[in-house]
């Protein structure tokens, strides 16, 4: 049995899977850069992400979205993709501000890295900087119309791609010292 | 043969409502909390579509046998406890088989859940969820004893340990014992704010300090059994207060549907109004850091616990 909404054929079991992962969306904010001081207005009474399903997570474990606020530096990259292996499927990642689309103010920077989705998968992409919290919002609303049309699988082309994102990792991480994750 | 098959129902019926009901309380609490932050807050089934969401996640951790079964010892302890409690006063549809234990029972399955995940945490390995534990059971130790003292208190009151018996002298003599042993009473409210764990006792979470403590090496579908429990174990301290203090479903001994039906809305009531008293209370409070929390149980409510004792004696 299929159902079909906005042109796009679901089976009925995962219709109801994602229609239940879209507005219940457990975010994990990686406060790297400036933009973490986004974060804040956009959780509370303001702007009050939570009427979307949005809350917050504690844990990479109990989180569905790893949301990249800012920068990332060359050190806070491994940490980053620690973080992103331990979440459980299916997991997204936003990716906040110029700085992870290409670098931003610090294009020409020695530690940071400039284009974040050579490293990890990046499933939507708030740009400006800094984003208000009206962008965030809406960025969580784009995310949320690719869970409802079933195409947001970027984890599963990390699994497939692993060899290129690993490349590109150890290319940036020289002392490379992880465990290996059997998903 | 038909008696079996009525028990079995009135199990299935006491579970579904005790989680749905629960649930709903999550989420109603939720929606207040947001309403007195003047945000719009969620939807009021929102838990139930974060259940759902987590059960339908994949789970690939694993940190050992107990960290795989802290969540089912959870659900296992909620429903035993639930099982245990006599729902409604003298009906037919919820007995369960409540007429074979009785609080001091009760009082040690409580514990039960709770250390289930406290071993299942400890195996993670995981040092937030070590520091959890510990705060978990500190506070535990905290809030029991006036807990216990004002149990007692109504023991020495009725002269019987019977759940049932309690509910039912206190409606023939027509005073629930929130008004014939206020001291008691306030002692019981003061452990219930550490049971609940809302602010300021939400010292074994504390999201920003300890990133959400012993659970914090649980995600998906352990994630989502554990908020089940936790729901169905709300549901269940909320009646076993109102059982003990507030008569039960008062007294309506008739079998009939709606007879039923209206016991069912008394207990619903009851319960949301003294949910709300740790929810409000938490609403104003910041946190307390353990051996606060701690001080905060052995004082003044251990006193009125022991006063409550003193009250039902003479």
């Amino acid at each position: 049995m299929t159902i079909t909404e906005n042109n796009i054929k679901q089976p009925i079991g995962e219709y109801i899977q994602n229609w239940a992962r879209k507005h219940s969306l457990f975010v994990l904010a990686y406060g790297t850069g400036c933009g973490a001081i986004e974060i804040p207005p956009t959780m509370t009474s303001r702007y009050d992400a939570e009427r979307f399903g949005i809350r917050g997570a504690a844990t990479p474990r109990q989180a569905d979205v790893l949301l990249i606020t800012g920068y990332l530096a060359t050190k806070s990259l491994k940490r980053v993709i620690r973080v992103y292996e331990q979440m459980q499927d299916p997991k997204y990642v936003i990716a906040f501000g110029s700085c992870t689309i290409n670098g931003g103010m610090y294009y020409d920077s020695y530690n940071t890295i400039n284009a974040l989705d050579r490293y990890i998968p990046v499933d939507v992409y708030i740009n400006g900087c800094m984003p208000r919290p009206e962008a965030v919002i809406s960025g969580f609303v784009e995310l949320q119309k690719q869970i409802a049309s079933g195409n947001a699988y970027n984890a599963t082309k990390y699994k497939e791609n692993l060899e290129w994102y690993r490349e590109n990792q150890k290319k940036i991480i020289k002392n490379w010292r992880m465990p290996d994750y059997n998903w | 043969m038909e008696d079996l098959a009525i028990k079995i129902l009135g199990a299935v019926l006491t579970t579904i409502m005790a989680f749905t009901v629960g649930m709903f309380y999550g989420g109603f609490v939720r929606k207040l909390t947001a309403r007195v932050q003047n945000r719009r807050g969620p939807v009021v089934y929102q838990n139930f579509i974060d259940l759902l969401k987590l059960q339908s996640k994949t789970t690939n951790i694993a940190h050992g046998f107990m960290h795989h079964m802290a969540p089912i010892w959870m659900i296992i302890a909620s429903l035993t406890t639930l099982m245990f409690l006599p729902i409604l006063n003298g009906n037919l549809w919820f007995p369960n088989i409540s007429f074979h234990g009785d609080l001091i029972f009760l009082l040690y399955m409580m514990v039960f859940g709770s250390l289930g995940m406290a071993l299942g945490a400890g195996q993670t390995g995981n040092p937030n969820s070590a520091i959890g534990v510990t705060r978990g059971l500190s506070q535990m130790v905290g809030f029991e004893i006036p807990f216990v003292m004002s149990l007692i208190a109504l023991m020495i009151q009725y002269k019987t340990t019977s759940i049932q018996d309690i509910m039912i002298a206190q409606n023939e003599s027509g005073i629930w014992n929130m008004f014939s042993n206020p001291f008691a009473f306030l002692a019981a409210l003061f452990a219930m704010f550490g049971m609940f764990r809302y602010s300021p006792f939400d010292i074994v979470g504390a999201p920003a300090e300890l990133a959400s403590g012993p659970v914090s090496e649980f995600g998906g579908k352990y994630l989502g059994t554990m908020m089940t429990a936790n729901s169905i174990f709300s549901f269940f301290k909320l009646t076993l207060y109102v059982n003990l203090f507030m008569a039960g479903a008062g007294n309506i001994n008739d079998v009939g549907i709606v007879a039923t039906l209206i016991a069912i809305v008394i207990l619903l009531i009851k319960t949301f109004a003294l949910y709300m008293v740790p929810v409000f209370y938490g609403w104003v409070s910041p946190r307390y850091r353990t051996e606060q929390a701690i001080r905060y149980f052995w004082a003044w409510p251990s006193a009125l616990g022991l006063i409550g004792i003193v009250w039902a004696l003479i």
